[in-house]
């Protein structure tokens, strides 16, 4: 309860701040308008000389556009910028003000810092979903929207994950950034289902960087390809990835010693 | 006069490839950079000609591997940043300090820009090893297409760089550079022959592709590399190149001018 508390007073400090440039809301608008044209666009030519990409039709593609906006959306909107926050406050010292707080600092850590209007990219995301669904004329029962809604979390848990690791690097090698854009660029990938690409790329959106069960996973769900073995499989890698990040921002945050605010 | 030129971007260029070199593990990062876009659109392409009986439009898997494994090249010769930078150059206030020395700051950034260039060679080359290993391309370029080529990714380069550094220019008059960049890199994406060989897109697409500058700064030199530019439409290409050129310098001088003289500066 008092974790819910600390969430909504963070978000609120986020939106309280990003009202005062409300420009950027059309900035922000803009930017997904591009970003929603590239993909319908990229389906719409390449559809043009097919009627399925690797077993996907076009309408089940729109569905993981859908999904791929939605999770590229709660990252940018949550996790990405907290974790920015995180690596520069490392290198300037700030951190220690964090770690005074008297709760957990993984926790405020992760949730500190919110860019409100990537919400533009989380609405996208569901409304195309909801188009995509109407257009397969499917109907999900309550046991798919569970199964897509725990396969969403397993795959939010699973970037978050990746992204903790990635932010408390940060710990031993103050300069990381570049390291982000790996995630950045190879998010990119996720815009297909990983199923297209040859084994050994697939090895890597999987594991090395979880595109696979950020974006794949969750739009198996929603078009009705979900195993429940991919299900569990994806819980399990989250459990697993949730507490292996744990265990080393504990030692990340144990080697740091300050710099001096 | 000639021999200070010369004088001047050999030590420009000596001098920014001692600074670029200290960052050898940005270099692999950017790799994935470089490497990982066109891999997509291969594989998507690929995938796309297997399930529609090995070909689409005459493109077989293995002439999409030739194809993005030259644009993967083309895309390294032609690439420009210089619009990331001048936002930063103008909010820091480093834009006082190079508008103090003598020569055009233009200089400076060709110089940058020509010695990125040969350092990221080093990354490059491996790249398109592994490009050939996985993916298997196949040429059939007649010789005078190839020998085109050397011309024609040059001229893209030049042209590329004008026209972007002009837009870096807009960084005179807001601070919402984001949104300017997205825009030209959308375009290009279309327009350029990244989601797609031109031949392969729509129509209507095909014609708006004609009438932008984006297909001669990468998609022609291209179509040259892999020999489907007819003999006859050569010589047009290279004519359609240096007209962008020569019409994006004259707008670039008129904006660089207006910027120069709009600029106040901040901090120092």
């Amino acid at each position: 309860m008092r974790y819910f508390k600390l969430i909504r007073l963070y978000f609120r400090i986020g939106v309280l701040n990003e009202l005062e440039y409300r420009a950027n809301f059309f900035v922000q608008i803009f930017q997904t308008v591009l970003g929603l044209l590239t993909a319908l666009g990229g389906l719409a030519v390449i559809f043009e000389h097919t009627g399925d990409l690797g077993g996907w039709r076009s309408d089940e593609l729109l569905a993981l556009v859908g999904v791929y906006f939605l999770v590229g959306g709660l990252i940018g909107f949550v996790i990405q910028p907290s974790m920015q926050r995180l690596m520069m406050d490392v290198r300037t010292g700030t951190l220690d003000f964090m770690l005074t707080k008297p709760e957990d600092a993984q926790f405020i850590a992760s949730i500190r810092q919110v860019e409100m209007w990537k919400l533009v990219d989380i609405a996208l995301g569901v409304g195309l979903l909801v188009v995509a669904l109407a257009r397969l004329g499917r109907v999900m029962d309550v046991a798919q929207v569970l199964g897509f809604g725990v396969a969403l979390l397993a795959g939010a848990a699973i970037v978050y994950s990746f992204w903790l690791m990635l932010a408390t690097l940060v710990f031993w090698f103050v300069r990381v950034d570049n390291i982000l854009v790996i995630f950045q660029t190879m998010y990119e990938a996720g815009r297909w289902p990983v199923t297209i690409y040859p084994g050994w790329m697939q090895v890597m959106l999987t594991f090395l960087v979880p595109v696979a069960f950020a974006v794949t996973v969750p739009s198996q769900a929603v078009v009705g390809r979900l195993t429940l073995q991919t299900l569990l499989g994806a819980l399990g890698v989250a459990a697993l990835m949730l507490f292996v990040s744990r265990r080393f921002w504990r030692i990340g945050i144990r080697h740091y010693s300050g710099a001096s605010a | 006069m000639i021999g200070l030129w010369a004088r001047y971007y050999r030590a420009q260029i000596k001098l920014s490839l001692a600074v670029q070199f200290q960052y050898r593990v940005a270099m692999a990062i950017w790799m994935l950079d470089i490497v990982l876009s066109p891999m997509i659109y291969l594989v998507v392409w690929t995938t796309v000609a297997q399930s529609s009986g090995g070909t689409v439009n005459g493109f077989t898997p293995s002439d999409f591997a030739a194809y993005y494994t030259v644009l993967m090249i083309v895309q390294h010769i032609t690439q420009i940043w210089h619009m990331w930078e001048y936002e930063y150059l103008i909010r820091e206030g480093g834009m006082a300090q190079r508008l103090l020395r003598p020569l055009h700051p233009i200089n400076e950034d060709i110089s940058q820009n020509i010695s990125y260039k040969i350092l990221m060679l080093m990354v490059l080359i491996p790249a398109v090893l592994l490009f050939v290993l996985l993916f298997r391309p196949a040429f059939h370029t007649p010789l005078w297409s190839a020998l085109a080529f050397i011309p024609a990714v040059l001229l893209g380069a030049a042209l590329a760089f004008v026209i972007g550094w002009t837009l870096a220019m807009a960084a005179f008059w807001t601070t919402r550079i984001v949104a300017i960049n997205s825009l030209y890199f959308t375009a290009m994406l279309f327009f350029a022959g990244y989601l797609a060989p031109l031949d392969l897109l729509p129509r209507f697409m095909q014609m708006i592709a004609g009438v932008l500058p984006f297909r001669w700064m990468m998609s022609f030199p291209v179509e040259l590399a892999l020999g489907r530019v007819a003999p006859e439409a050569v010589l047009g290409g290279f004519a359609a190149q240096a007209l962008w050129i020569v019409f994006g310098v004259l707008v670039l001088r008129r904006v660089w001018k207006a910027a120069v003289r709009r600029f106040s500066s901040v901090g120092g």
